[in-house]
């Protein structure tokens, strides 16, 4: 028996159990039931849930669907920001543009990577993405127009992501925790590095201040919008919260988001362009105005100012490189030895598990 | 693309630093063992998080079923006479 | 001085040419894998430049005519092979200097011993990528040796004596470094089964080349594209 987790090698064993029962016409039974059973007892005792446990499809398509709309997003969100780093305008802050944006690509890959234990690939899921049959953060569909977006985009939207995925990684499926604990170590250099990029073009010349300021202007109202529909209207959260892939409702974080945020904007000097935006006393939290939700709509819906042109560098990339993935391919079939070429995906440990 | 390009899937194992073992980091796609040697080094090791790398094709790892759970581990769990702690012994001795 | 500045601009440009991959790599370890190189490059480009002077007047402020960098390092990054072919004919030379320098015991051993290991792994990769496009598919291979002959008639000039890096100054002999260069890449290429060029190695033109601040035209639009925001804001701090 090997003394590792083989967490990528995946396809659960229940997954073709399943196959071949309902191929053999027999409705789901009792060893179900006592599956689901098992697997119920897990969540709820906060034990983690690893790939090739039983996991109700349910489960399995939702993991699969929040990972890949997680990957897509890291990779889309390479774009805006590399906008800027051809015109940086300083070396130190080339550096960290540079460093954040493979970061993006390295977080991208990790995700892939957990999405791959369910047995996806992740050619399937870049090619659902390309389709756009797989979404991604509808904040990329906004524009760096300006440097001081590569800012805000750190304070607020990767501000919001961390709020987003810290609870993340204590979700109950495995690898998705594994991931994400590597991930928000890496993530608070991005938010501290835009932190920082803003405060010094706040203190900077008139020019800079107006800058910073348009930038958060801009930024703030779909950062808010990034944590997702209204707990009123999720059609998700309920039984994500329930499975533990979720652990906080959206309007909950969106809160704490708000109330971390509004300290932070005055000590950078820089206003929220929300006049409602004012401390409850008797809530002890934020009150804040009204979200657009129309918008949220339209970008989801592909009408953003972005959405064209993200998918299509992103699937231009992708097709452009294929000769160089098919040479690499190619080169390794002529020079590797068949045992090391791994020519059978996936199947291997299923049929020794 | 088609997937006869499809990259192979490499599991990735570190040292984080000499004396410690290989633990698993993750795993990514590469063509061939010496490709995934060079891409595991970038992905896993850019904040210097390793001294050493090990790539596996995720193929070739074998791995216990959870369905055995029960008759592989359970066995281990009456036999408490594996453990130090089983044995008492009077107070005052030492270096045992 | 000139020579910080001649090996210090290399770095900067070749690092500013390979970000701009960034989000277009063919697959998404190679954007990990080409940011590490960029990096690379622009950390020993602000080590060297700071030798000079200030780093940012220095990358941000100088016109193009001031600029020392090999031709090669400027040159576009065209399909996947060309980029791979400039990292080639580049990361051999910069290794094989670097070695140079660091055993040489002048003023950049130093520097160039830290550095010899970043560009060791750089040629590396550049020497992987040319073996799997040069041997892969048909197609590879054509590409491949497209961009070793685009950019062949860059290499002589890397073997140009540069005022401080000649042999008194640091233990760089430009004809030994230049046969040991030719042997390294030759056996890289024709492993990959792909030809060395044969065409000339130098432009024709007596005004010179980058070494003496002579450039190509996309280098222009290179730095209008890096320096234009830095210039907007003369004086600010960012």
């Amino acid at each position: 028996m090997a003394a590792v987790t083989a967490d990528q090698t995946t396809q659960s064993t229940s997954g073709t159990a399943k196959a071949a029962g309902r191929a053999a016409g027999t409705a789901p039974d009792a060893a179900d039931a006592a599956r689901l059973a098992v697997f119920e007892a897990a969540v709820a005792a906060d034990d983690r849930i690893e790939p090739r446990d039983w996991m109700p499809e349910a489960y399995r398509a939702t993991l699969v669907r929040q990972m890949a709309q997680h990957a897509h997003s890291e990779i889309i969100g390479m774009q805006p920001e590399a906008n800027w780093i051809t015109r940086a305008p300083s070396l130190r802050r080339k550096a960290i543009l540079m460093a954040k944006v493979q970061d993006e690509a390295g977080h991208g890959l990790y995700l892939y990577s957990a999405a791959e234990t369910l047995g996806t690939s992740r050619e399937e899921l870049l090619d659902k993405l390309h389709a756009g049959r797989q979404r991604y953060s509808s904040i990329f569909n906004y524009p760096t127009l300006t440097w001081a977006d590569v800012g805000a985009i750190g304070w607020l939207v990767d501000g919001a992501a961390i709020t987003n995925q810290v609870p993340l990684c204590r979700c109950s499926y495995g690898p998705y925790a594994r991931a994400m604990v590597r991930i928000c170590k890496e993530e608070s250099f991005h938010q501290r590095q835009g932190y920082e990029l803003l405060l010094a073009l706040s203190r900077g010349t008139e020019a800079q201040h107006a800058m910073a300021q348009d930038a958060v202007d801009r930024w703030w109202w779909p950062s808010l919008m990034m944590f997702g529909p209204p707990d009123d209207a999720s059609s998700h959260s309920e039984q994500s919260m329930a499975w533990k892939i979720k652990r906080h409702s959206n309007d909950e974080l969106r809160q704490r988001f708000v109330d971390i945020c509004v300290p932070q904007a005055e000590a950078l000097g820089l206003t929220l362009p929300d006049p409602d935006l004012r401390w409850n006393e008797e809530r002890g939290q934020h009150d804040f105005g009204a979200i657009d939700w129309t918008e949220f709509q339209e970008v989801l819906k592909g009408n953003g100012p972005c959405n064209e042109q993200r998918i299509t560098q992103r699937r231009r990339a992708h097709e452009e490189g294929a000769w160089v993935r098919d040479a690499a391919a190619a080169y390794a079939a002529k020079h590797t030895t068949p045992s090391t070429r791994t020519a059978q995906p996936a199947q291997h440990v299923e049929e020794t598990a | 693309m088609s997937s006869s390009t499809d990259w192979p899937l490499w599991e990735v194992f570190v040292r984080s630093r000499r004396g410690l073992s290989h633990t698993h980091a993750g795993s990514l796609h590469a063509p061939d063992a010496e490709m995934a040697l060079r891409n595991a080094r970038d992905l896993y090791t850019r904040r210097s998080e390793g001294v050493s790398i090990w790539v596996v094709p995720s193929t070739e790892i074998t791995a216990s079923s959870p369905d055995e759970k029960d008759s592989f581990f359970e066995p281990a769990g009456d036999k408490p006479y594996r453990h130090p702690t089983f044995y008492e012994i009077p107070d005052g001795v030492k270096h045992l | 001085m000139s020579a910080a500045l001649a090996l210090g601009d290399d770095a900067l440009v070749l690092s500013h040419r390979l970000g701009e991959w960034a989000g277009h790599a063919p697959v998404l370890e190679e954007e990990v894998a080409l940011a590490n190189i960029a990096l690379d490059l622009l950390g020993q480009a602000r080590v060297l430049l700071s030798l000079v002077g200030d780093e940012d007047e220095l990358a941000y402020l100088r016109e193009e005519r001031a600029f020392r960098n090999l031709q090669l390092v400027e040159q576009p990054n065209g399909d996947f092979a060309h980029t791979i072919a400039r990292q080639l004919y580049f990361s051999v030379y910069q290794h094989l200097l670097y070695e140079r320098l660091a055993a040489g015991g002048g003023e950049f051993a130093d520097l160039a011993a830290k550095a010899v290991k970043e560009v060791a792994y750089h040629r590396d990769h550049a020497e992987q990528w040319t073996l799997r496009l040069g041997d892969g598919t048909a197609e590879s291979h054509e590409r491949m040796q497209a961009g070793l002959e685009a950019l062949w008639r860059f290499t002589g000039e890397m073997f140009q004596p540069v005022e401080g890096l000649d042999a008194t100054g640091s233990g760089v002999d430009p004809e030994e470094l230049e046969s040991a260069w030719l042997l390294a890449v030759t056996g890289t290429v024709e492993r990959a089964t792909l030809t060395l060029p044969t065409g000339p190695r130098t432009g024709a033109w007596t005004a010179g080349a980058g070494r003496q601040g002579v450039h190509t035209e996309s280098f222009g639009r290179m730095l209008a594209e890096m320096q234009h925001l830095h210039r907007s804001h003369p004086g600010a701090s960012w």
